[in-house]
């Protein structure tokens, strides 16, 4: 039987990742409000489901938008048959103007610079491939989306090299972390292209500051590698501090264009996944023209080309939907993580993004990632939550997990956070017989977890316990 | 630079074929009967643009579709969110029973065994990065489409190596033709991985035979390779022969629970018999799961919009309409392909006879100054500047005699396909009445080439002498 290619049959696909399992467990039994109350609520999903409705006022509004309509049907013909790579002119022309606004409007952008893809998933391959030949590598810094594995690796032969960051300092990119993966690709022979940064950052939440961003450019620049900005998740900064993109920095400090190029989406900003319409955005005139005839691969749909450029060309309505999207994912934002806390679970402070990165590291039994795993399968299978770990995303250290927050109506919202609420009372609880007949060295650690999370939730008015489990335990 | 990939630098994307030269001309100086009536006609781009008259009825009955609704309920949010990559079920299911129709339901496909891709050229390459490494080689007929140099080669790294067909027996497929290319392929020390055919063809527009077939899955059982059937004009089979599917051929021979069955892979896409290649929409159709698997993850680098899968799947459930529509479809090829054959016939022009796709493969060769492909060049740039029409050569499509041309005749008014023609005319007789050198060369051509062409040619230069006095 003769073979097929190993990239068929291998793994670079990432799908045996655990980011993928809690997957199949929410697939396998889905929370539905009525039909499944105790099935597993997906919050591993980074969805912006917040302003439908508002959009779809729009939709409503203007039929003309649909080619199928009696009012759009007469483009019908001359965009069923437009097929070529450069894309719709009004589809850049809006992209462009929108991807501007999300900045403030403090850049331009030239829509002859603006190559469609897949989404992002076909703009970060296709990127790959014109940056780098087989066997050469990207610098990422940890943690990192999971998809990344694929998207950049799996077809074209790429190797990715992390840049650790840690959590003592926030997981900031600092230029020691740069350096430090660079030397070690350079160990380990590989001929490194570029890096690719997630400006805002998923899974972390935060954005990149000015200071951070311009000691990116000094190091690609030193290093003569690329930058690849990831800005997918742009319009989601929903607080202070204000978003700084790669774009602008360039027009502040000395750089090699040419080795600048940001790969953008709507699928984030706009809620749109189902559409397509991934965006590479190129400062260098042979990446444009290469990706431009890769695009061949991926291109959007002329039909979703005519509805987004309805739509982003509708100045009034771009500028209230920015807005708007801003104002209802602060509102979740800030009671998720205030409701999280009055169970005693920290996040990382994040100001952008559609989930938190979520701290449970003083719920691990040991300090590794077996412990992480031991507790991620206890979040699904018994609190019912598909959460993402860490160690998906590379994180060098367990015990964070990445929890989506805007995929979701507040009824559901509320369910989630009532079973977190019971979980985290159930487990202090469950912590206490277990941990007396450990050996004394582990009392201590015991003692101070138990002062972390006791206070807080026993004195709250909605616990259930009339006293502190920790005297029961004793007796 | 070297600081880029050499997918970058090199020439694989085949944007310098003469192929995509042509149309950049076109662009640049495109006719318009009213704006510019002097302008190239483009003759060189397979589309379908006759039968659009069919889909805006349909749109203008079916309102739902188009305020993104179905029974009346907003479904807006559900589609946006949608990027399951393996596809709406509705819409695999409604495309899947159009492919059944144009096989006239003698064959049935499984939902299970369909991957749906950003067009044909994500199907062939996905199919390629499925099935191949870098550095094996599959095996294409030629004349071939062109832009399978790219869609194959450039970023998967596998080889094509050609089937050479001759126009001795009108391009058919020849069991010593797949093994001299199967040699030359070992020759060169390429691993073949198999064979990827397009039944109907695309440049000739004629369907495969039943030997054809039956040849093909001979030589892969024989060979243990892999049969890529792109399959992607089948619902432009206008006249009789009718249209075989590879699926068929297996059915018939009862081989469809084998192991050389798994080996047999489909590509189809709604940009030529549907004629929306705006929308992009293909497909895999596998009967190796493992494939399926693999190329269902490939296919997140260019699913199908949502909104699309969604618009089609209710127009392609509507089964009055798929099968008023092909039928229509059908006629309307049918005439075009003869106003154009007969204005071809006017200038003394012959071509192969055909019974698919959207163009003809036409017959050129007396006209050339010398049996060479410089002087296909030559005349090819003659027909761009001068005639003002794109066509697309065949040594773009790697024919291996010169003088074969593809000229489409679905992507335009009649009006303007009439105008083409007398073009084509004016220009044939102005260079067979005045040039002598050329008449003499075409004198000493008659005694080397085969029966029929000569009669064809001989037949076609008397009636010009006859029309020129």
């Amino acid at each position: 039987m003769v073979a097929m290619s190993k990239i068929a049959t291998g793994n670079g696909h990432g799908e045996n990742s655990p980011y993928f399992d809690g997957w199949k467990a929410y697939e396998t039994n889905p929370f539905h409000p009525t039909d499944r109350p105790d099935g597993v609520i997906q919050m591993g999903l980074a969805e912006n489901q917040l302003c439908f409705n508002f959009i779809k006022k729009w939709v409503v509004k203007h039929p003309e938008a649909s080619l199928c309509s009696a009012q759009g049907v007469n483009k019908f013909k001359e965009t069923a048959l437009f097929q070529d790579y450069h894309g719709m002119p009004e589809f850049r022309q809006s992209v462009a103007k929108f991807m501007g606004k999300v900045r403030g409007d403090r850049v331009k952008f030239d829509p002859d610079r603006i190559v469609m893809s897949g989404g992002a998933t076909g703009a970060h391959e296709m990127v790959a491939f014109c940056l780098a030949d087989p066997g050469e590598a990207f610098l990422v810094p940890t943690p990192y989306y999971p998809g990344f594995d694929r998207d950049l690796r799996w077809r074209t032969g790429v190797e990715l090299v992390p840049v650790v960051c840690e959590s003592s300092n926030d997981f900031k990119i600092t230029t020691n972390a740069l350096e430090t993966a660079y030397e070690k690709a350079k160990e380990a022979n590989l001929r490194v292209k570029g890096l690719l940064i997630t400006n805002p950052s998923n899974p972390l939440g935060t954005i990149l500051d000015r200071e951070t961003l311009k000691g990116i450019i000094e190091f690609i620049n030193e290093k003569n590698i690329h930058l690849i900005g990831d800005e997918i998740y742009a319009a989601t900064v929903f607080m202070e501090p204000e978003f700084v993109s790669i774009s602008e920095i360039l027009e502040e400090v000395e750089c090699n264009r040419d080795l600048i190029h940001i790969v953008y989406s709507l699928s984030k900003d706009m809620g749109f996944p189902g559409f397509r319409v991934g965006i590479v955005y190129s400062y260098n005139d042979a990446v444009v023209s290469c990706a431009r005839k890769m695009s061949s691969f991926g291109l959007v749909s002329t039909q979703t080309q005519h509805l987004i450029a309805s739509m982003l060309s509708d100045d009034d309505f771009v500028d209230n939907f920015i807005m708007e999207s801003k104002e209802r994912l602060f509102r979740r934002h800030k009671y998720f993580t205030w409701s999280l806390s009055q169970v005693g679970i920290g996040s990382l402070k994040s100001n952008a993004g559609l989930f938190i990165w979520m701290d449970l590291r003083k719920l691990l039994k040991e300090k590794t990632f077996e412990a992480e795993m031991d507790l991620w399968q206890v979040i699904i299978n018994e609190v019912k939550l598909n959460v993402s770990p860490g160690s998906s995303f590379h994180c060098n250290e367990p015990g964070w997990f990445r929890v989506c927050f805007a995929n979701m109506d507040d009824q559901t919202m509320e369910v989630a956070l009532l079973r977190i609420r019971t979980f985290m009372l159930e487990h202090n609880k469950a912590m206490v017989p277990r941990k007396l007949c450990s050996r004394s060295s582990l009392k201590l650690s015991f003692s101070r977890r138990q002062d972390d999370f006791m206070s807080q939730s026993i004195m709250s008015p909605h616990s259930p316990l009339p006293q502190s489990p920790l005297v029961q335990a004793r007796t | 630079m070297g600081l880029l990939s050499r997918k970058v630098t090199c020439n694989s994307h085949g944007q310098d074929s003469s192929y995509f030269l042509g149309w950049l001309e076109y662009e640049k100086n495109p006719y318009d009967e009213v704006k510019n009536p002097r302008g190239i006609i483009q003759m060189g781009l397979a589309e379908n643009q006759l039968s659009f008259d069919l889909l805006e009825s349909w749109l203008d009955k079916n309102p739902d579709v188009a305020g993104f609704k179905r029974d009346g309920q907003s479904i807006f949010k559900e589609l946006a969110l949608f990027q399951d990559y393996h596809g709406f079920p509705a819409f695999k299911k409604a495309l899947l029973d159009f492919m059944a129709e144009i096989r006239g339901n003698k064959v049935t496909f499984d939902p299970n065994r369909i991957v749906l891709t950003a067009g044909a050229t994500s199907a062939n390459e996905t199919l390629m990065f499925c099935l191949a490494e870098q550095g094996d080689a599959f095996l294409l007929p030629t004349p071939y489409y062109p832009g399978f140099d790219r869609d194959l080669r450039w970023r998967t790294g596998v080889e094509i190596v050609p089937i050479k067909c001759t126009s001795s027996n009108r391009f058919k497929i020849t069991a010593s033709a797949l093994e001299d290319a199967y040699q030359r392929a070992q020759r060169k020390n390429l691993r073949v991985k198999g064979v990827l055919v397009t039944n109907p063809s695309n440049p000739l527009g004629t369907t495969m035979t039943r030997e054809e077939l039956d040849l093909l899955v001979n030589f892969i059982t024989d060979k243990e390779i892999h049969l890529i059937s792109d399959e992607i004009y089948s619902g432009t089979v206008f006249s009789s022969p009718a249209f075989v599917s590879i699926m068929e051929v297996f059915k018939d021979q009862n081989l469809e629970k084998t192991e050389i069955w798994e080996r047999v892979h489909i590509v189809y896409s709604l940009s030529k018999d549907l004629g929306l290649p705006g929308f992009r929409v293909g497909a895999i159709y596998s009967n190796d799961p493992i494939v399926v698997a693999a190329a269902t993850k490939m296919s997140s680098f260019g699913l199908v919009s949502s909104q699309t899968q969604y618009l089609l799947s209710a127009m392609l459930s509507d089964k009055k309409f798929t099968k008023e529509y092909i039928a229509k479809n059908h006629k309307r090829l049918r005439k075009r392909r003869s106003m154009l054959v007969a204005g071809l016939e006017k200038a003394g022009i012959d071509c192969l006879e055909s019974n698919a796709g959207l163009f003809c493969w036409v017959d050129m060769r007396h006209l050339l100054s010398s049996d060479t492909f410089e002087a296909e060049m030559e005349l090819w740039k003659r027909i761009v500047y001068d005639v003002k029409l794109n066509i697309s050569p065949g040594s773009s499509c790697h024919c291996t005699e010169p003088g074969w041309f593809r000229v489409c005749f679905a992507n335009m008014s009649e009006d303007t396909l009439k105008l083409a023609m007398q073009r084509l005319k004016s220009f044939v007789g102005s260079i067979t009445g005045n040039d002598r050198s050329h008449q003499e060369l075409k004198n000493s051509r008659r005694k080397f080439s085969s029966k029929w062409v000569f009669r064809l040619s001989f037949q076609s230069f008397h009636d010009r002498e006859q029309d020129e006095r």
